[in-house]
C-alpha cells in the first residue's frame, strides 16, 4: 500500500531547493544540512536496497531484472559514496566500532544475512566497474587501503587480486548493529593493513559460515544458472518431495540453512521420510553433488 | 500540462488535454466487464495478457492461474444499432500448470506472461501462450456436427452385438450444439534458463521467437525439439551481469529484422540475415540522458517494459517507467515523440522504489491506423495520446463507471497546489489498481483494459 502522508521522502536532486535561493556566499549551514540529508537519504536508499537483494530467496525464482536494476542502483550509491570519501570513512568508523565491540551470537544471523547480501552488491571499487554480484568481494577493505596511501600506510595494495574466500561485510549504520567484519583468510593475496575481524567467540564457526556465504551472492543471479537443462517431472520424485518442510522456506532458514544444512546422507533421507520428520531437504548450492546422492537414493528406494 | 518532444527541429510541443468536443474526438463508453465483482482477489484470477487475434472478434486473456479465457464478439444486432456487438465467453482451458524445477528447487509458476495468435489458415484459431518456462502452441477448434447412426455403437455409446446387426447403413453427420474444443498441438519446452518475457510470431507464418531475460530463441512452428539461439547477451561471469532484456519482437513485414530492448533504456534492432547469432545490433536506439533529471532511479524509470512495432511497420513504441516513446526506425538517436504517462510520480521514485511500484512492467499498444496510443497507469487510470490532434485523455477503468453505454468522463490528476473538484490528488492515488494490460481492437475503436481482476470493454459511442 502507497502510505499516505509520504514518510522519509527522498528529494531527488532535481527537487533540492535552487541554488539562487540562498546566497551563494553564505557559509553554507544551509548547505551543510542539505549535504547531510542528502547523505542520509541516499544512505537510507542503500539500507533498502540491501534488503530487497536480501529478500530475493523466495519458492519462486527471483525476477532477474529487478535483481539486476537494484543491484546496479546500490553500485551506483556506492561509486557515489567512494568519490566524495563518503564510504572510507564509514568503514574506517565501523571498523573501529566493531574492533571494540563484541558481536554477540543473537545478533549474528541479522548481521549475517545482510553482510550476505552487501557482499552481493560489493566488488572492486571506481574506478573500475565492479560486479553486481561478487563472491569476489573484499572492495571495502581495498578501499581504504588505497586512501590510507597519502597517510603513510604501506601501499601495495592489489586491487585486481580478489579472492573468492573473502567475503567483506558491510552493515548499515541505520539497523544499529555492530557491524561483523570478516577477516580475510589466508587464501586472500591483498596486503590486509586493517585486518578486520569480527570479533566474536565464534570466530572460526562464522568464518567458515560466511566463507560458504559469499557464495550466497552468486546465488543472488547464480541460482539462474543450470548446467543441464531441467528434466520432466517425474512424478515419483514428486511424491518424494511432496513433503518438504514448509518451514524451509522461512528466511532464515532458507539464507542460514542453505549453506550450513549438514548434507543429508541416503539413510537420513529414509528415515525422515518414515518417520514423517520435518527436517529439510538440503537445497544447497552444489547441485551436482546433490544429484549423485539423488541417484544413490533412488537406487535404494527402488530397491535395485 | 503535458509536455510532448516532438522533433527533428527541437520543439516541445504542448499536448491539449482532451476533454471531449470536437467532432473527430472520439467518446469512449463503457460496454462490458468480465470477472468477479468481489473485491477480494484469488491470486489466481489476476489477469496477466491481454489479446485480440488478427481479426478482433476474439479476445484472449492469461491469468496468473495459467487458465486461457477467450471471448468471442457477437454478430452485430442489425436491430439495435445503438448496440454493438458484444464479446461472450467462447473458450476457457488450463493452459499451463504449476511445475517444479528439481535442480533448482523452485517452482515454475504457471502465470501466462504472453498470448499471440497465430493468422488464421482454416476453420480453426491457433495461438500461442508462454509461462516463465514454456511454450504452448493451442488449437481453438469448433464443432457443431456429429456423427450419428454408427452399426455397432448405440446413441449413448454401448456396443451393439455384432450377431443381432441385419442392416447395414451409413452413418450421417448431424447438427449439435456448438462446442468449442481446446487441444494442445504443440509444447516447446526446455529452451529457456531464464524467464520468458515475450514471444512473437514472425511475418513468414513459419516461425517464432521467444525471449528471456538473457536470450532469444527462434522456433519454427512445427518443430518442438530444436531452436535456434539469436541473441545471446549472458556475460560470461554472470557477477557482470548489469544488463537484461525485457521485451522482443518481430518486425510486422520484414521476416528478417526484429527488436528487443533492455533494461537500460535501449533498443537493439537485429537482422537476421547478418549472422546467425545476432548479438551484433544493426541499429541502437537510445536517448541520451536528460542530466537536469539525473538521480539513482535514472536507470530503473529507463528500463522498458514494453516494445511494440507500429502496424504500418515504420514507428515502434516503447514504454519505461513514465513515458511512451515512439521512435522512427530510421532515427536512432532520438525518439520522434515522447508522452508522458504520469510524471506527477517523478517525485514519488522513493516511496515507489520502496513498495516495488517503480519495477511495474506497464505494456503499450497501438491502434488500428497507428494514430492513437494507449498505455495504462495507477488507479485504474488508463491513457490515450492522439499522435496527430496532440490530445491525450485519462481514463478510469471502475465499476461506478460501468453503467451500459455510460460515457466515460475523462479524469485528471492534480500535482501539487489546490486541487480543482474532480481532479484526484497524487497522493490519495490507489497504488494497488495498476493497468499493466491493455488491447486494442485491430481495425475499430474497441478497447479491452484489464484491471487487476477484471477485464473492461470500451467501444466508441455510435451516434
Amino acid at each position: 500500500m502507497f502510505p499516505k502522508g509520504t514518510k522519509r521522502k527522498f528529494s531527488d536532486s532535481g527537487d533540492e531547493p535552487p541554488a539562487g535561493s540562498d546566497d551563494v556566499n553564505q557559509p553554507s549551514s544551509a548547505a551543510v544540512r542539505m549535504l547531510s540529508s542528502y547523505s542520509l537519504q541516499r544512505q537510507s536508499l542503500l539500507d533498502m536496497s540491501l534488503i530487497k537483494l536480501q529478500l530475493c530467496h523466495m519458492l519462486v525464482e527471483p525476477n532477474l531484472c529487478r535483481s539486476v536494476l537494484i543491484a546496479n542502483t546500490v553500485r551506483q550509491i556506492q561509486e557515489e559514496m567512494t568519490q566524495d570519501g563518503t564510504w572510507q570513512i564509514m568503514t574506517q568508523a565501523l571498523s573501529a566500532a566493531n574492533a571494540a565491540a563484541q558481536c554477540s551470537a543473537d545478533r549474528l544471523v541479522a548481521t549475517e544475512v545482510l553482510c550476505r547480501q552487501t557482499e552481493a552488491a560489493q566488488g572492486e571499487p571506481a574506478p573500475k566497474p565492479f560486479p553486481a554480484v561478487g563472491s569476489e568481494g573484499c572492495s571495502a577493505e581495498e578501499v581504504v587501503v588505497v586512501e590510507e596511501e597519502d597517510e603513510g600506510v604501506e601501499g601495495g595494495v592489489i586491487m585486481s587480486t580478489v579472492s573468492p574466500q573473502a567475503p567483506t561485510a558491510y552493515l548499515p549504520s541505520t539497523f544499529g548493529i555492530d557491524p561483523c567484519w570478516e577477516e580475510e583468510t589466508g587464501e586472500e593475496e591483498d596486503e590486509d593493513e586493517d585486518s578486520e575481524e569480527c570479533a566474536s567467540g565464534s570466530e572460526e564457526g562464522d568464518n567458515d559460515r560466511l566463507v560458504e556465504d559469499s557464495r550466497t551472492a552468486e546465488q543472488v543471479f547464480g541460482t539462474f544458472e543450470i548446467k543441464n537443462p531441467a528434466p520432466s517431472p517425474d512424478p515419483a520424485l514428486e511424491e518424494l518431495f511432496s513433503d518438504v518442510d514448509a518451514s524451509y522456506y522461512d528466511l532464515d532458514t532458507v539464507l542460514t540453512g542453505m549453506q550450513s544444512a549438514p548434507k543429508m546422507g541416503p539413510y537420513d533421507l529414509l528415515e525422515s521420510l518414515s518417520s514423517h520428520g520435518p527436517s529439510p531437504l538440503s537445497s544447497s548450492t552444489s547441485c551436482r553433488s546433490d544429484l549423485n546422492e539423488l541417484d544413490h537414493i533412488m537406487e535404494i528406494i527402488v530397491g535395485s | 500540462m503535458i509536455t510532448v518532444s516532438f522533433r527533428p527541429a527541437p520543439c516541445i510541443c504542448t499536448m491539449l488535454s482532451g476533454a471531449g468536443g470536437g467532432s473527430n474526438d472520439v467518446q469512449w463508453c463503457f460496454s462490458q466487464v468480465k470477472g468477479a465483482i468481489d473485491d477480494d482477489v484469488a491470486e489466481a484470477d489476476i489477469i496477466s495478457t491481454v489479446e485480440f487475434n488478427h481479426s478482433g472478434e476474439l479476445l484472449a486473456t492469461g491469468d496468473k492461474g495459467g487458465r486461457v479465457v477467450i471471448f468471442q464478439q457477437e454478430i452485430e444486432n442489425k436491430s439495435q444499432p445503438q448496440c454493438r456487438s458484444e464479446y461472450n465467453v467462447y473458450s476457457t482451458f488450463q493452459s499451463h500448470e504449476p511445475e517444479f524445477d528439481y535442480l533448482k528447487s523452485l517452482e515454475i509458476e504457471e502465470k501466462i506472461n504472453k498470448i499471440r495468435w497465430l493468422p488464421q489458415k482454416n476453420a480453426a484459431q491457433f495461438l500461442l501462450s508462454t509461462n516463465d518456462k514454456t511454450i504452448k502452441l493451442w488449437k481453438i477448434s469448433e464443432r457443431d456436427k456429429r456423427p450419428e447412426g454408427y452399426n455397432l455403437k448405440e446413441e449413448d455409446g454401448r456396443y451393439i452385438d455384432p450377431n443381432t446387426v441385419t442392416a447395414l447403413r451409413v452413418p450421417v453427420f448431424r447438427p449439435m450444439d456448438l462446442m468449442v474444443e481446446a487441444s494442445p498441438r504443440r509444447v516447446f519446452a526446455n529452451a529457456h534458463t531464464y524467464h520468458i518475457n515475450s514471444i512473437s510470431i514472425n511475418s513468414d507464418h513459419e516461425t517464432y521467437l521467444s525471449a528471456d531475460d538473457l536470450r532469444i530463441n527462434l522456433w519454427h512452428q512445427e518443430i518442438t525439439d530444436r531452436s535456434f539461439n539469436i541473441v545471446d547477451i549472458k556475460p560470461a561471469n554472470m557477477e557482470e551481469l548489469t544488463e537484461v532484456i525485457t521485451a522482443a519482437e518481430f518486425h510486422p513485414h520484414q521476416c528478417n529484422t526484429f527488436v528487443y530492448s533492455s533494461s537500460k533504456g535501449t533498443i537493439r534492432l537485429c537482422d537476421m540475415r547478418e549472422s546467425a547469432l545476432c548479438d551484433k545490433y544493426s541499429k541502437l536506439f537510445e536517448e541520451p540522458e536528460d542530466p537536469s533529471n539525473r538521480s539513482f532511479f535514472s536507470e530503473i524509470i529507463s528500463s522498458i517494459s514494453d516494445v511494440k512495432f507500429s502496424h504500418n511497420g515504420r514507428y515502434m513504441m516503447t514504454r519505461d517507467y513514465l513515458s511512451v516513446k515512439i521512435w522512427d526506425l530510421n532515427m536512432e538517436n532520438r525518439p520522434v515523440e515522447t508522452y508522458q504517462v504520469h510524471e506527477y510520480l517523478r517525485s514519488k521514485l522513493c516511496s515507489l522504489y520502496e513498495n516495488d511500484c517503480i519495477f511495474d512492467k506497464f505494456e503499450c499498444c497501438w491502434n488500428g491506423n497507428d494514430s492513437v496510443v494507449m498505455t495504462g497507469s495507477y488507479n485504474n487510470f488508463f491513457r490515450m495520446f492522439d499522435r496527430g490532434q496532440r490530445r491525450d485523455m485519462t481514463l478510469e477503468a471502475s465499476r461506478e463507471s460501468s453503467k451500459p453505454r455510460q460515457v466515460l468522463k475523462p479524469r485528471k490528476v492534480c500535482a501539487g497546489g489546490k486541487r480543482k473538484k474532480d481532479e484526484i490528488s497524487v497522493d490519495s492515488l490507489d497504488f494497488n489498481k495498476k493497468i499493466l494490460h491493455t488491447a486494442w481492437h485491430p481495425q475499430d475503436n474497441i478497447i479491452a483494459v484489464a484491471t487487476t481482476n477484471n477485464l473492461y470493454i470500451f467501444q466508441d459511442k455510435v451516434n
